[in-house]
């Protein structure tokens, strides 16, 4: 067996109060395509800033062809050889093609740029990865995954021994994925070591030859591509969680008429046409790995992205959401996966985050009387049992949870029709885990029609209804009635042949 | 390779056929602003006998040779996404400098190299502040524009007239060309700066760095690009051409006076804007800009051969302008 270009061996890295990597060993071959793995969080982006330099390594070794190394800096690795294409196209658009290849390192005659020299030296790299366009025309003429492939052109006109290639495939199409995989393969061929991330599992059956799955910044395990089934494979990066939750009871009521009806709705390039039904009193989850589009799906019904296909009925009546203020209006309400970011305002005291989108609801001019707010406050601090019950604390000072419980609070004193969670649950503690799913369920039983979007599977089975899975930007199926967590982890696995059983396929609407 | 090839969509390669029909995108502007100059020039023509000569031409540059010079340094500042609004303050100030200088018996070269010098180094200050602590360019320069102004009058709250032979010299002293056209040496001086701004901008590191910082900063900083160097050196470059053009407005005025230049920051930045510089940076030429201050130049010229008008149409007119661009420039960055 040759010797691996790159032999990482007991990596840990540490933020503060945080364990990022802990004693992680990572190999890498010449001439292999190698897929790391994991779920958001679990540390991939870690381990490759930790190998380029971006992050100081807390414990363990770094070897790149089998001399220790350090780098300090994202220059120093890729001028050993390391180079990396983010997941954005890191180059300037403005200027051109060859410019963008070979910017800070140009040929140069008398100390001025040698433009003629540039662009053949340019179109011969292009040449290489077999890409014909002209060197001379500027970068932002050409599409996107057109762009990826001159940041590849860049990465290797250093001669590369290794190529990280960060999620390069999440804003390409089909053919244009197909084009990148034939350039990679080339690349493989001449012998550089290709580190490949994506959240697509097709994509990594496809290109890779080996992967590394990690899970909570651990290593999970290295295997052959080729000896690991999908359903182990996903099983691995999602792992199980242990019945630390009370069950949640499951409400005997009726689903009543439909609420919401999505018919071909899709956007392209963030996901494709989907048909969707929610009911009054329902709990929809939406299940799918990172990345398969269940947070472009909220995104479109609450109109934040526009879709560019299909029609969207609310109560039988068609809507076009121009925007989330037309979705507020017609009863629909999203709290965001981001809630640092789109949910929460930190500054503001727990009362004012709560009021804020009744105040919007009402308009400007009628303020919303304190005696209202005050008594809403109280209401929902008990309820949703905010910690601390201080309605003038500032909501950055409270924990993940119940910061969680004041954005949905906020939203549920706008009493929507709609409820779309997105993630509601992620990064708080158990127990504040359990009281937003259970009132998750008692608002069903009230008769609100909610979305539930979780990347943990156990959760969305408990609380759900229906399930409808997504994979690769696609609604693969939706799961009526009492559905396994093996079953929903089978689709999202794909590929069918992977002991998805005979119920479930009956189950599978679309 | 067996493999299918790929050719870019967007932009046929090779170079496009069939003339003005396929002119690439980022010329644009710069064509549309030439297109407005011919046409304000075809109008002035057209209404008013003697327009269209060789010397009204040549006196749009007379006129406007500072402004010229102004606008070639900010449209360095303006590339990287910055602003630099201490320009026509340092115009004031190199004006006043040079003029009481001369008053004190200063020889000319010993003027010109400590005008040059201090505006360089104020620019150098405004550039290593908004680098170092990160301030918006805006606020930064906002503080040189007071800075520069105070110092005027610090100086003298007096016009001082500039009577030195040299100077003098300099300032009636004219180029014939060939038609019977004269030009300043101001004129050669600005003609000059645009040649060298031209050179550095395209041939060198520099240049394709400072387009490179007003594409994408995080980009450029990641392919491992001078960010620093540039980022702080284009408001050097400005602070450098807001002090030659201090000097080619004594030269014109003959004169140095705390109130010179005010407001002519604006000025720059509109003609470096007609001209068809984003201002959110990465786009733009300096040929642009100098077609620019022609339209502002030819807009001004007009008005007064009308003679009825009121000056303040100048700005009236340019204000229009700006919008048209600025919208122009808008619906073109959509459709890419």
């Amino acid at each position: 067996m040759t010797e691996p270009v790159v032999d990482m061996r007991g990596i840990s890295v540490e933020f503060p109060g945080v364990k990022a990597l802990q004693e992680v060993d990572f190999r890498l071959f010449p001439g292999e395509v190698h897929a790391l793995m994991g779920e958001n969080g679990a540390g991939k982006s870690t381990l490759i800033k930790a190998l380029t330099g971006v992050h100081r390594i807390a414990a363990g070794e770094v070897r790149y062809a089998g001399e220790r190394v350090s780098f300090s800096a994202p220059a120093e690795a890729q001028a050993a050889g390391i180079s990396t294409v983010y997941q954005e196209v890191n180059l300037c658009g403005n200027l051109t093609v060859a410019e963008n290849i070979l910017l800070g390192r140009e040929p140069r005659k008398l100390g001025r740029i040698d433009g003629k020299a540039m662009r053949a030296r340019a179109a011969e790299l292009l040449a290489r990865i077999g890409l014909h366009i002209d060197p001379g025309s500027v970068l932002e003429s050409h599409p996107i995954a057109v762009q990826q492939l001159v940041a590849i052109a860049r990465a290797v006109a250093v001669d590369a021994r290794v190529l990280v290639l960060d999620e390069p495939t999440s804003s390409l199409d089909a053919d244009e994925v197909a084009e990148l995989f034939r350039i990679i393969r080339v690349l493989r061929d001449e012998g550089v070591a290709v580190l490949f991330v994506t959240h697509f599992l097709e994509q990594v059956y496809e290109i890779s030859d080996r992967m590394t799955v990690l899970r909570n910044g651990r290593l999970v395990g290295e295997h052959m591509t080729a000896a690991l089934s999908r359903i182990d494979l996903v099983s691995a990066m999602l792992g199980r969680e242990m019945g630390v939750l009370e069950e949640i009871e499951r409400r005997s009521g009726t689903p009543g008429e439909p609420l919401l009806v999505a018919e071909g709705l899709g956007r392209k390039g963030s996901v494709a046409p989907f048909d969707l039904e929610i009911r009054k009193g329902e709990v929809v989850g939406l299940a799918g790995l990172l990345g398969s589009g269940r947070t472009e799906v909220a995104r479109l019904l609450f109109g934040a992205d526009k879709a560019d296909s299909g029609r969207l009925l609310v109560d039988g009546k068609q809507v076009r959401l121009t925007g989330p203020r037309a979705a507020i209006e017609a009863g629909v309400a999203f709290s965001s996966e981001d809630r640092k970011a789109e949910g929460i305002v930190a500054d503001l005291s727990v009362r004012d985050n709560l009021i804020l989108a009744m105040q919007a609801a009402r308009g400007w001019a009628r303020p919303v009387p304190r005696k209202l707010a005050d008594e809403l406050v109280a209401k929902y601090i008990e309820l949703l049992d905010i910690r601390p019950a201080d309605p003038d604390r500032a909501v950055g000072n409270l924990s993940g949870g119940n910061q969680q419980k004041v954005l949905l609070a906020r939203w549920l004193v706008t009493q929507p029709k709609l409820l779309i969670l997105d993630e509601p649950t992620r990064g708080i503690d158990v127990g504040a885990k359990a009281q937003i799913q259970k009132v998750v369920a008692d608002l069903a039983a009230e008769g609100m029609a909610v979305l539930f979007i979780s990347a943990e599977l156990e959760e969305v089975v408990r609380v759900s209804d229906r399930v409808v899975v997504m994979r690769d930007r696609q609604k693969v199926a939706e799961l009526d009635g009492e559905v396994g967590v093996d079953d929903v982890m089978a689709l999202i696995a794909g590929g069918g042949d992977h002991g998805v059983d005979q119920g479930v396929e009956k189950a599978v609407a679309s | 390779m067996i493999t299918p090839e790929v050719t870019a969509t967007a932009t046929a390669p090779g170079r496009p056929r069939g003339g003005l029909v396929n002119v690439p995108k980022r010329f644009l502007p710069v064509i549309a602003t030439f297109v407005v100059f011919v046409a304000t020039f075809g109008v002035g023509s057209v209404r008013y006998e003697g327009f269209a000569s060789g010397q009204v031409m040549a006196n749009l540059f007379i006129d406007n040779a500072f402004l010229i010079v102004l606008a070639v340094g900010m449209t360095f500042v303006i590339l990287t996404g910055g602003i630099d609004l201490s320009v026509g303050s340092v115009v004031a100030l190199s004006t006043m400098i040079a003029a009481s200088a001369l008053q004190a018996g200063w020889p000319a070269w010993l003027v010109v190299v400590t005008v040059l010098a201090t505006g360089s180094a104020l620019g150098l200050a405004m550039g290593w502040v908004i680098h170092r602590f990160g301030v918006q360019p805006f606020i930064v320069t906002l503080a040189g524009m007071f800075l520069a102004r105070g110092l005027c009058f610090v100086i003298s709250v007096e016009s001082v007239s500039i009577k030195d032979p040299a100077f003098r010299e300099l300032a009636t002293g004219s180029i014939e060309l060939p038609g019977g056209v004269t030009i300043t040496y101001g004129v050669v001086i600005a003609l000059v700066t645009v040649l060298a701004a031209v050179y550095v901008l395209h041939l060198t590191r520099f240049g394709r760095t400072v387009y490179a910082v007003g594409g994408s900063e995080s980009s450029a900083r990641l392919m491992g690009l001078a960010t620093t160097r540039v980022k702080v050196g284009v408001y050097v470059i400005s602070g450098f051409c807001s002090a030659l053009g201090g000097l080619l407005f004594s030269l014109y005025m003959l004169s140095g006076y705390s109130l010179h230049a005010v407001g002519m920051e604006l000025d720059a930045i509109a003609a470096v804007v007609v001209g068809g510089s984003l201002l959110s940076g990465g786009v733009g030429f300096v040929i642009g800009s100098v077609v620019g201050v022609l339209v502002l130049g030819t807009i001004q010229t007009l008005i007064s051969f009308e003679g009825t008008l009121s000056s303040w149409w100048t700005k009236i007119v340019i204000g229009a302008l700006l919008l048209a661009f600025i919208a122009l420039q808008r619906i073109i960055v959509r459709r890419t």
